[in-house]
């Protein structure tokens, strides 16, 4: 599948900004992270930004994004269509919440920190289910594709937190949650590539003709002599050479030296912490965004097997 | 709504059986519903860049040709290949904005151009790729079965079939209700043991498939037909006949 730089900008900038939504409204009750209000009111803006930056990032992909609004109509069958209600329903109390933070009403900046939570876990289980949905793409059915958007969402969230907690000298709290979500992260991404590498294709050549009653099936002249949409959007292809490297690329830069940042971190404090929390928070950020270009470009779609082993 | 419609037991599911036996790929089904599509209700199917290297453009069908089975019994097989009209199609169940439907009258499977945004979201969950972006006006367009033409009332009545059955010389082509068993397609699917496509994906296809006829087993080479002694006149050669077979 191509990798179109608008979907994975989209998910992996919206993934990081409800994951430290999601932490903020959780660990701030908690007194986990400073209770002070700029404190909060910064991580929520940046939360914000980067959610509705992925937004607009996204509706750059569409044919007609100036009807973007009719997508959020179909939710009784849609996972995009619940992914758009979701997140503009998400709007609501992260919205609110800046008044409420700024107003210094603890009660109700918990209560809405908590549903803003709730709404940016919902909207990110709503992105995974829009690819493992998606019963032509077999490394999208994978069951990991759910936890993991959950996962790497909670993972980079609670990187960024880590990095404004520390820059106020407490950000214990978000850097162990961080590495340990980063850890989860790097065990789940390897197991998810094994099993993509050894699950058998849904369907064959043969079963996609009919014709295996014959015998092999291989295929004769083309239908078409340039490229079309479907072989640019559904054929993407990338040597196998560099998919092992990019998932070397994406584990060491994305999970291992986040963590080992991190837990130099932990102990330092002081403007040190604050530089590593801060690195670790874009490596973490840079690191996703080639998990998510691999994502699209190792996965495959059965409408290829019509074409040469070439497109596949 | 892209919830699917209720199936009414006896609804009609109307589609088309592909005859793999007799399509000699000659491409003039696609090119007839270029033509036509280019003209009709989602018209235009555009071409990019038409002129020049990298010319490419919206089809509907796309023919494709393969070799099946080895030596022999290896077969040359030309594969028409279109929208299935599928009775699971989650082309359009993934579709957030409603613009892709399934009516509930006939199966056939649409999408409204005037409310889709283009996000390409069905043309990943279609297994078949029956479904073309058309990047000049933004909106997703696939095979219609010619609904301009089946119920069009101002042509004449033969001639209310989708383009491509319409035009195919090799009568490859069948169109009808797949949902009445005693239609002619369906007893056409049931005596040469037409099938689903990719059955396995779960979609029900009603479009189907005839597979090619087996290939006439070829018996003994036939053998000249030797002439028996009493039919040779000449004596002389009656008695080297007689010789030569001692
Ligand atoms: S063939 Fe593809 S586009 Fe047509 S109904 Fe089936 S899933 Fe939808
Ligand atoms: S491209 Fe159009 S028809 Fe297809 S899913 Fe998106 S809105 Fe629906």
């Amino acid at each position: 599948m191509r990798p179109a730089p608008s979907i994975v900008v989209f998910t992996t900038l919206s993934g990081a900004g409800y994951g430290l939504l999601f932490w903020l409204g959780l660990l701030r009750p908690l007194g986990l992270v400073p209770g002070d209000a700029p404190f909060a009111v910064a991580a929520l803006l940046l939360a914000l930004a980067l959610v509705t930056a992925g937004l607009l990032s996204s509706l750059a992909h569409l044919g007609h994004p100036g009807r973007a609004w009719r997508a959020l109509s179909q939710w009784r069958s849609s996972w995009l269509s619940r992914e758009g209600v979701a997140a503009v329903a998400t709007y609501v109390p992260a919205g609110l919440l800046l008044p409420a933070l700024l107003l210094g009403w603890q009660g109700a900046a918990a209560a809405l920190g908590l549903l803003a939570a709730a709404g940016a876990a919902a909207t990110v289980y709503c992105t995974g289910m829009i690819y493992a949905s998606l019963k032509p793409v077999r490394e999208w059915r994978h069951p990991l594709v759910v936890p993991g958007y959950l996962l790497l969402a909670a993972f980079s969230g609670a990187a960024l937190l880590a990095m404004l907690g520390a820059f106020r000298g407490d950000g214990a709290a978000p850097m162990a949650l961080a590495i340990l979500a980063g850890a989860a992260g790097f065990a789940l991404k390897r197991a998810y590539w094994r099993g993509i590498d050894a699950a058998p294709p849904v369907a064959t050549p043969e079963s996609a003709t009919g014709l295996g009653v014959i015998g092999t099936v291989r295929t004769l002249d083309p239908p078409h002599t340039e490229t079309n949409y479907l072989l640019r959007e559904m054929g993407f292809r990338i040597a196998r050479r560099h998919a092992a490297r990019l998932r070397r690329v994406a584990l060491a830069a994305g999970f291992a030296a986040p963590i080992a940042l991190l837990l130099l971190a932990l102990p330092a404090g002081g403007a040190a912490a604050a530089a590593l929390a801060t690195l670790a928070a874009a490596l973490a950020l840079l690191g996703l965004l080639v998990e998510r270009w691999l994502m699209f470009a190792e996965a495959t779609h059965t409408v290829t097997l019509y074409y040469p082993p070439s497109a596949r | 709504m892209t919830s699917l419609p209720d199936p009414a037991p006896g609804a009609k599911k109307l589609g088309l059986v592909i005859d793999l036996d007799t399509c000699v790929g000659c491409h003039a089904c696609a090119v007839n519903c270029k033509e036509w599509n280019t003209s009709g209700h989602l018209a235009p199917l555009p071409d990019f860049n038409p002129y020049a290297a990298g010319a490419e453009g919206v089809w509907f069908n796309r023919v494709h040709a393969y070799e099946a089975g080895e030596g022999e019994a290896g077969r040359t097989v030309h594969f028409p290949r279109s929208c299935l009209h599928c009775e699971q199609p989650a082309c359009v169940t993934v579709c957030p904005t409603g613009a892709s439907y399934k009516r509930a009258e006939d199966g056939i499977v649409l999408v409204n151009p005037e409310t889709c945004i283009g996000c390409g979201l069905c043309a990943w969950a279609c297994p078949y790729g029956a479904r073309e972006l058309d990047e000049d006006a933004g909106v997703m367009k696939k095979c219609t079965l010619c609904i301009d033409r089946i119920y069009n009332e101002t042509i004449p009545e033969a001639q209310r079939q989708p383009a491509c059955v319409l035009t195919c010389p090799a009568r490859a082509r069948h169109f009808g209700d797949l949902g009445d068993p005693e239609s002619a397609v369906s007893r056409l699917v049931r005596e040469r043991g037409g099938y689903d496509l990719m059955p396995e994906m779960g979609y029900r296809p009603v479009n189907k498939y005839l597979p090619p006829r087996r290939r006439a087993v070829a018996g003994a080479p036939p053998q000249e037909a030797a002439p028996r002694a009493e039919e040779i006149a000449n004596p002389l050669l009656r008695w080297v006949d007689r010789v030569l077979s001692r």
